[in-house]
């Protein structure tokens, strides 16, 4: 290994999307000698693909908003599973990381007095999300990466990591290749962040791109990190469904909060036959209502289509079920008829582009037909709320790697400013990790290399062995059609029995051709990361025997006090993962207040 | 609908490489982008193609398709006769890695370059204050999703490789001009754009703009308005009166980094 390619940082940051940028630049500006590595180029990461906008209580729009309400609308959203003091920290620090933007380039849309504009999402009282056109997730990765690059932070594009190295319980640094010439390097660090995004490609139908095969969350499991809350995957109620060929790509939730309405193939609008208790004091329960609340806030409760995620996406799979779908197996979602073709056009310039380009559809003539599609994982690394380090000491994950901050479903918007503050929050505390360790770092040993290099070639030296391809193929089947909307014990053992199968059979995959970019054995190497969080998932949504947010049990439909307290916690040990409940952190009485379902509004 | 499409590949590295066919099934709907992606799972696992969004918002996909430069995941198969052959090229203006995969590095080295955003103050209630107007302006360009195509058909770059040395190309003229509109930014941008970018090396023969997935009307909203300001602002001798007298906005202060 002494041929080796070698760099020795203070902070190592896996991912480059937003919360790989924004722990990156903050922990240079601590100080901290600070690397940058990606899979993809720089500035090709999957928050580029974010539509509707950054949830922050700035009160441009509605000035009665403030932290209070958006943590409450977090937390009940999440139906009450989030760590709470994530919760509170997210909704106190967003409107600051979108300031920062702004001084940092971002150019985002404005109100009449020249403020940062601010629309209307799901579970979200007030208009509350910064935003340029749909397509916000470009302007937040550009301007992290044109800062990033301002500031000269070293960046490993087209890199990545395989294995974390460790020296006792502390992280000492990180092994990868580069995808380009399939060389293996070296990172000496005493400080990692994880900022890998999530799980989606293990799922046929998803917005998610190839990236999102669960890196972070099997590397953390691996080093010895806990997951939680990894039955939680959110079903994104407005995916395309035809051609098939972009079947699961994401129609922004902007279309309903700028008046949008879903309706079957009766013409109905059938998410007034579906408001559940929690949430009916705030809804509207006839159209007149709701159509006048985009105007009227105060004297109107929301429309019904934007309830969160979670309850839309069941809702779209009941009408479907019950023969009321579209022809391709969707809903319709309409605003063609509700607002002028103008407005369309300046509000959602992608989504009219990409519904023209990809489907021949004319979103300001026609309606769209949509259907669920997997998009987020709301389970992940289990970190401190402040500082974002794992249970093993150096090792930090951000964004949407990280657990705990969404409970069982997340709030459209609150993602993005999900992966600025709590990408800050990492960055600033591993660069005082790594301060405060001074000299004393563990050393990276060098078996550990030697371990994840000859684990790393393992495909090129069987012949005659499987097709990643066809694993993936059958592992993504496997998780849509036994471990998606809709979860039954029967089904999800099946699921279990499957991935121990495609877990035997990856022990002997062939890749042809070399290593100089060969995404054969790139998938190779991905697949048991995503064969891993797949086990995970399907393991916590059997032991979860309740319905709650983005975990729906056809055996066990209702929500249960019990199941309320705890959160599922797993864990690799030996080889095998464990699952275990952990009881939830106990709210402060003052916050707790808040979270009433009509709760007395406080200005900050 | 499905039929069988005779797709030719290039395939092959810095050494050397050709043209390979393939015979492969294509259904209703689908983009390049996936006939490629069955080629990977089921006749070459190792073919090399670069993809994250495949949805045109990403622009990892660049490749040349019967020549012309476009994204793979926006190019409908219904672009084509069943009959037809689908030719896929890298991007020539750049050096191959291997197959349709290019070194796009030249890209990434001239965004370092470039002068940082550098905003005014704050206004005395502590925000920023911008006409939805105004910012419009800067978000055409704002809109770019680094494709590189333009970079591709550019002919500064693609027949002179010594050019490379002191040209950024169209994708860094729509940034200099999107800061040069920047109702924030502080730096002199137009003359930035002249001196160390190569702005005058261009001889507007709008390739850049008919390539541009996203509309970017590169031509007509940024390199020519930049060209004409730099003219104004270097040469208009009522213009250098002007500042000699006035302090006129976006030229009063030398750039610190530039």
């Amino acid at each position: 290994m002494a041929d080796m390619e070698r760099h020795s940082y203070d902070v190592v940051v896996i991912g480059a999307g937003g919360a790989g940028l924004r722990a990156a630049i903050e922990a240079h500006a601590q100080g901290a000698r600070t690397a940058i590595v990606c899979k993809s180029l720089l500035g090709k990461a999957h928050t580029v693909m974010a539509e509707g906008g950054i949830a922050a209580a700035m009160g441009n729009v509605w000035s009665e908003d403030n932290w209070r309400v958006h943590f409450r609308d977090t937390m009940r959203g999440g139906k009450m599973l989030n760590n709470w003091r994530m919760a509170q920290l997210h909704a106190q620090e967003a409107p600051d990381r979108v300031w920062e933007l702004e001084e940092w380039g971002a150019l985002f849309d404005r109100t009449k007095d020249g403020l940062i504009s601010q629309r209307d999402f799901g579970g979200h009282r007030y208009a509350r999300l910064a935003h340029v056109g749909d397509r916000t997730g470009l302007e937040m990765i550009r301007t992290l990466q044109q800062h990033a690059v301002s500031l000269g932070i070293d960046v490993f594009m087209e890199c990545t990591i395989t294995r974390l190295l460790k020296g006792g319980n502390q992280i000492s640094g990180a092994f990868g290749y580069w995808r380009e010439s399939g060389r293996f390097i070296c990172f000496t660090a005493p400080a990692v962040i994880l900022a890998t995004g999530g799980i989606g490609k293990s799922y046929k139908v998803t917005s998610n791109s190839w990236e999102y095969t669960g890196d972070g969350h099997a590397l953390a499991l691996h080093a010895g990190a806990a997951l939680l809350n990894m039955e939680f995957v959110q079903f994104h109620p407005t995916g395309m469904v035809w051609p098939l060929s972009v079947k699961g790509l994401l129609v922004t939730e902007s279309v309903r909060g700028d008046g949008g309405v879903l309706r079957n193939s009766e013409g109905k609008r059938f998410m007034f036959d579906y408001i559940p208790a929690f949430f009916a004091k705030e809804t509207a329960d006839n159209e007149a209502e709701a159509d006048r609340w985009y105007d009227d806030k105060a004297g109107n409760r929301r429309p019904p289509e934007l309830l969160p995620r979670d309850e839309v996406a069941r809702a779209i799979n009941s009408e479907v079920k019950a023969g009321r779908g579209s022809p391709h197996g969707g809903v319709f979602l309409d605003i063609a008829s509700r607002r002028s073709a103008e407005y369309i056009r300046k509000r959602l310039p992608s989504m009219y582009h990409q519904f023209k380009e990809l489907a021949d559809v004319d979103i300001t003539a026609e309606p769209m037909e949509i259907g669920p599609t997997c998009h987020y994982v709301m389970g992940g690394v289990e970190v401190d709320p402040d500082t974002e380090m794992s249970g093993v000491q150096g090792l930090y994950a951000a964004g949407e790697v990280a657990g705990g901050m969404h409970g069982a479903n997340r709030l459209g918007g609150n993602s993005l400013s999900d992966l600025l503050v709590f990408g800050r929050r990492a960055g600033l505390a591993a660069a005082q990790y790594a301060t405060k360790l001074g000299t004393d770092r563990p050393s990276v040993a060098d078996h550990d290399v030697v371990t994840a290099s000859r684990a790393a070639l393992a495909p090129f030296e069987e012949e005659g062995g499987e097709n990643p391809y066809t694993v993936q193929m059958e592992l993504q089947e496997t998780m849509n059609s036994l471990v998606g909307i809709i979860r039954t014990a029967d089904e999800m053992t099946q699921a279990l029995a499957k991935i121990t199968e495609l877990k035997e059979r990856i022990r002997h995959l062939t890749v042809e051709g070399h290593r100089q970019y060969n995404p054969g054995w790139h998938l190779a190497l991905d697949i048991s990361n995503m064969l891993r969080v797949s086990e995970c998932v399907a393991r916590a949504a059997l032991e979860r025997q309740e319905s709650r947010g983005g975990h729906t049990r056809d055996d066990f439909p209702t929500a249960e006090p019990e199941w309320g307290k705890v959160n599922v916690v797993l864990r690799e040990v030996d080889d095998e993962i464990t699952v275990s409940r952990q009881p939830l952190l106990v709210i402060p009485a003052d916050l707790a207040e808040l979270l009433a379902e009509q709760p007395e509004e406080k200005k900050s | 609908m499905a039929y069988d499409a005779h797709f030719r590949v290039w395939r092959g590295d810095v050494e050397g490489g050709g043209l390979v066919d393939f015979t492969v099934p294509v259904n209703e709907g689908e983009v390049v982008l996936d006939v490629l992606h069955r080629i990977q799972a089921t006749q070459a696992g190792d073919l090399a193609v670069r993809w994250n969004c495949k949805a045109g918002k990403c622009g990892s996909c660049s490749a040349e398709i019967n020549g012309r430069p476009r994204l793979l995941c926006m190019t409908r198969m219904n672009l084509f006769a069943e009959s037809d052959v689908v030719t896929l090229t890298p991007l020539r203006a750049f050096p191959v890695i291997r197959d349709l995969v290019t070194n796009v590095s030249f890209n990434y080295e001239k965004a370092k370059q470039l002068p940082a955003f550098a905003p005014k103050p704050r206004e005395a209630d502590g925000t920023y204050r911008m006409a939805q107007v105004d910012v419009e302006r800067g978000q055409e360009f704002r809109k770019c999703i680094e494709c590189f195509l333009c970079q591709n058909v550019c002919h500064v770059i693609r027949d002179h490789e010594a050019n490379k040395e002191v040209f950024a190309g169209p994708r860094f003229f729509i940034r200099y001009a999107e800061l040069d509109m920047h109702p924030l930014d502080t730096n002199d941008r137009k003359r930035m754009a002249q001196e160390q970018a190569g702005l005058g090396m261009c001889n507007i023969t709008k390739c850049c703009t008919e390539v541009c997935p996203e509309g970017i009307h590169i031509t007509d909203n940024a390199i020519i308005p930049m060209k004409e300001r730099v003219v104004d602002t270097k040469y208009d001798p009522l213009v250098w009166l002007g500042n000699k007298i006035f302090r006129r906005n976006g030229i009063e202060r030398p750039s610190a980094e530039g």
